[in-house]
């Protein structure tokens, strides 16, 4: 069974919903980076999203933006992040899903992109200006092997489009939470619900919501209607905010328990 | 590859927003359903002949079209070769082409029942004219523009602001338009329900490069006309600047099945291409994947996209509209690349022999143009886009002239 799969059955015996931790490879530089992933990792992150840094991040907030760039004054590509993947294997065996603009994927030859993923040790890819309509021209390259797309649905998507979404997709669904980009805040459960109410109704994929959830409040919040919660910019944003900090990998690995703590359902 | 030319508006975009292997739609989920329902608007309204009326009387009386083809007789004279044309552009209200695209967007904005628009913009001149239409329309008006570019080109933030339109100052990336289309992007995901994005080129995800070439084609349907009544014949040559391609596509489209028809691109090189530091994205550019569509852009090897050069704020973009990658690659068109020098001289050449002081963006075309009159014989006709005026670079001009 794959791990995306195992990992979303296990919680569920468990009644925890998974905590997905997102962040761009290489920020502040690689070493750091990896040890980042390695306390989050034995904190209790369930999915990790690394994130490939793009020059023109144009659905990304401010704070991902700017990790973005931290990391590409270190020449991070996509290749990088391959290697980055394949070190992360050695302390942990939690889903990798490699999250990146299209033009990355492009540029590094969008037919050696699935296999050299799947022999670093990711497990799928979330391409976030690849919509519905364009993303076979990807996955029609792909072999017939185990690597899931997962694809995004929004608050604008209408009900017979998220079936179609839903139909092209593996792995699990992430339920974009607001109109806005990454990091905005602004969190509405009452919205999240009516929209997760109608995307249950033409699926039975796991579903992760992200976008604008920074605190434990708000994964508890999240996780009591969702399958996953996707935090990525307050991640970001603590690196950020301690980057020249002694205690940097420290807060990171608390900061992931403090989210982990949040969304079993039996404790809180 | 399966082209007809003659044929090429009925098949280009595919249905899919395809232009060959370009174009298409590569942009964040949340904005599929405003772009499928601004497709939906484009085939609903703009062939409704009460929409069409509505934008040729609004074209007529207050862009002033049709515009004028001039011919440049002291010009020409002074090269001693071909005859030089010039499609004055530079005449429409607000003083560029760019009105004839807001006019038409800000139109089916309305006819959409939206009452906010966006804009980005380079130069200024998208940014003027969208503001202005948007002030005709009496609709409230955000514009995204590069501090870099709101340096260079003070006036038109003024002329904005004059306008009644919020000139956001972007000042992510580079500072320049590639990073104010990012910035209007992200605010359109946050207010796409109400909200009209207007996009200055032929560039974008689609519907933009089909509607935005639907908008700009009156600059070449009138001059074939106006070419026939003044010459008596199609011109042999048409030359027009590419930054996104806006102002070529417009002059080109109408030409495109008029095989005897020579088409040139004239592209920034900057400081020479050789340099590095150029916006010639069709001639040293690749293929990828930026601002929802994929075109040639400048990039890295590992696809971050790069910082595009020019004197010209308008043609200071790393990407290029897909149908223009499309001719590319079918030899429809040829394209060249133009240094800021050649640009200047060109500049400085229309100033003193015909009193038109013309845009840095469409002295590249002049450039070209003036090159291509050198090599062929005086019976030979070369139509340029003169596609604005230069009033607003005399800042830049000003200390290199």
């Amino acid at each position: 069974m794959n791990r995306l799969k195992q990992t979303f059955e296990n919680l569920k015996k468990k009644n925890d919903r998974a905590l997905v931790g997102f962040v761009t490879a290489g920020d502040p530089d690689v070493d750091t980076s990896l040890k980042l992933i390695k306390a989050m990792c034995e904190n209790g992150v369930d999915i990790l999203e690394l994130g490939v840094p793009f020059s023109d991040p144009s659905a990304d907030g401010p704070v991902i933006q700017r990790s973005s760039l931290r990391a590409l004054k270190h020449d991070v590509s996509l290749k990088t992040v391959m290697s980055m993947v394949r070190k992360i294997r050695k302390f942990c065996d939690i889903p990798i899903i490699i999250f990146s603009y299209y033009n990355p994927i492009l540029a590094y030859g969008a037919r050696k992109f699935q296999p050299d993923s799947l022999a670093a040790g990711a497990d799928g890819v979330l391409v976030v200006d690849l919509p519905l309509e364009e993303s076979t021209e990807l996955t029609s390259m792909w072999e017939d092997r185990e690597f899931s797309l997962i694809n995004l649905v929004a608050p604008t998507t209408p009900k017979d489009r998220m079936a179609k979404i839903a139909a092209a997709s593996s792995g699990f669904l992430y339920m974009v939470s607001k109109t806005g980009v990454t990091g905005s805040d602004g969190l509405d459960t009452s919205k999240i619900g009516e929209q997760m109410k109608i995307l249950r109704s033409v699926t039975n994929f796991p579903v992760c919501v992200g976008f604008g959830i920074s605190t434990a409040e708000d994964v508890a919040a999240v996780a009591a209607m969702a399958d996953g919660v996707v935090i990525g910019s307050a991640f970001e944003r603590l690196i950020e905010e301690n980057i020249d900090h002694p205690e940097l990998i420290a807060r990171m690995g608390n900061q992931t328990a403090a989210y982990k703590a949040a969304t079993n359902l039996k404790k809180s | 590859m399966n082209f007809d030319m003659n044929d090429h508006s009925k098949n280009y975009p595919n249905a899919a927003g395809h232009f060959g292997p370009y174009g298409g739609r590569y942009v964040a989920e949340t904005l599929m359903p405003a772009l499928i329902e601004l497709e939906a608007a484009c085939k609903t309204h703009l062939p409704d002949p009460v929409f069409q009326k509505e934008l040729s009387l609004l074209l007529k009386h207050y862009t002033g079209r049709p515009t004028p083809i001039f011919f440049a007789q002291r010009l020409t004279l002074s090269l001693g070769g071909a005859a030089i044309y010039l499609k004055r552009e530079d005449l429409a209200h607000t003083g560029a082409h760019k009105i004839n695209n807001t006019l038409g967007q800000t139109l089916l904005a309305r006819w959409m029942g939206k009452k906010k628009v966006i804009a980005e913009t380079g130069a200024g001149q998208h940014g003027v004219a969208t503001a202005t239409t948007a002030a005709l329309f009496g609709m409230e008006c955000k514009i995204f523009m590069g501090v870099e570019d709101i340096k260079r080109q003070a006036p038109n933030v003024k002329r904005m602001e004059l306008l009644g339109a919020e000139v956001i100052p972007v000042s992510s990336g580079t500072g320049t338009l590639k990073d104010a289309m990012n910035e209007a992007l992200r605010y359109w995901v946050s207010a796409v329900r109400d909200t009209f994005y207007v996009i200055g080129s032929v560039a974008g995800p689609h519907p933009y490069p089909f509607m935005v070439r639907e908008f700009q084609k009156i600059i070449g349907e009138e001059a074939r006309e106006q070419m026939m009544e003044i010459a008596g014949r199609l011109p042999d040559l048409l030359v027009a600047c590419v930054g996104g391609g806006s102002n070529a596509m417009g002059l080109f489209f109408p030409f495109i099945a008029d095989k005897d028809v020579e088409m040139l691109g004239a592209e920034a090189a900057g400081t020479g291409i050789e340099s590095g530091k150029h916006a010639a994205t069709l001639c040293a550019g690749s293929v990828g994947v930026l601002h929802g569509s994929k075109s040639y852009v400048l990039q890295t090897p590992s696809g971050q996209i790069q910082e595009a050069h020019s004197i010209s704020a308008g043609l200071d973009y790393p990407g290029v509209g897909p149908e223009h990658a499309l001719f590319k690659d079918i030899k429809r068109v040829r394209y060249t690349a133009i240094t800021d020098q050649q640009a200047l001289d060109a500049f400085s050449a229309l100033c003193r022999l015909e009193g038109i002081i013309p845009a840095l963006e469409s002295s590249h075309a002049l450039a070209a143009a003036m090159e291509e009159a050198k090599k062929r014989p005086k019976d030979q006709i070369i139509l340029v886009n003169l596609s604005g005026r230069g009033d607003k670079d005399l800042g830049i001009v000003g200390p290199l002239l």
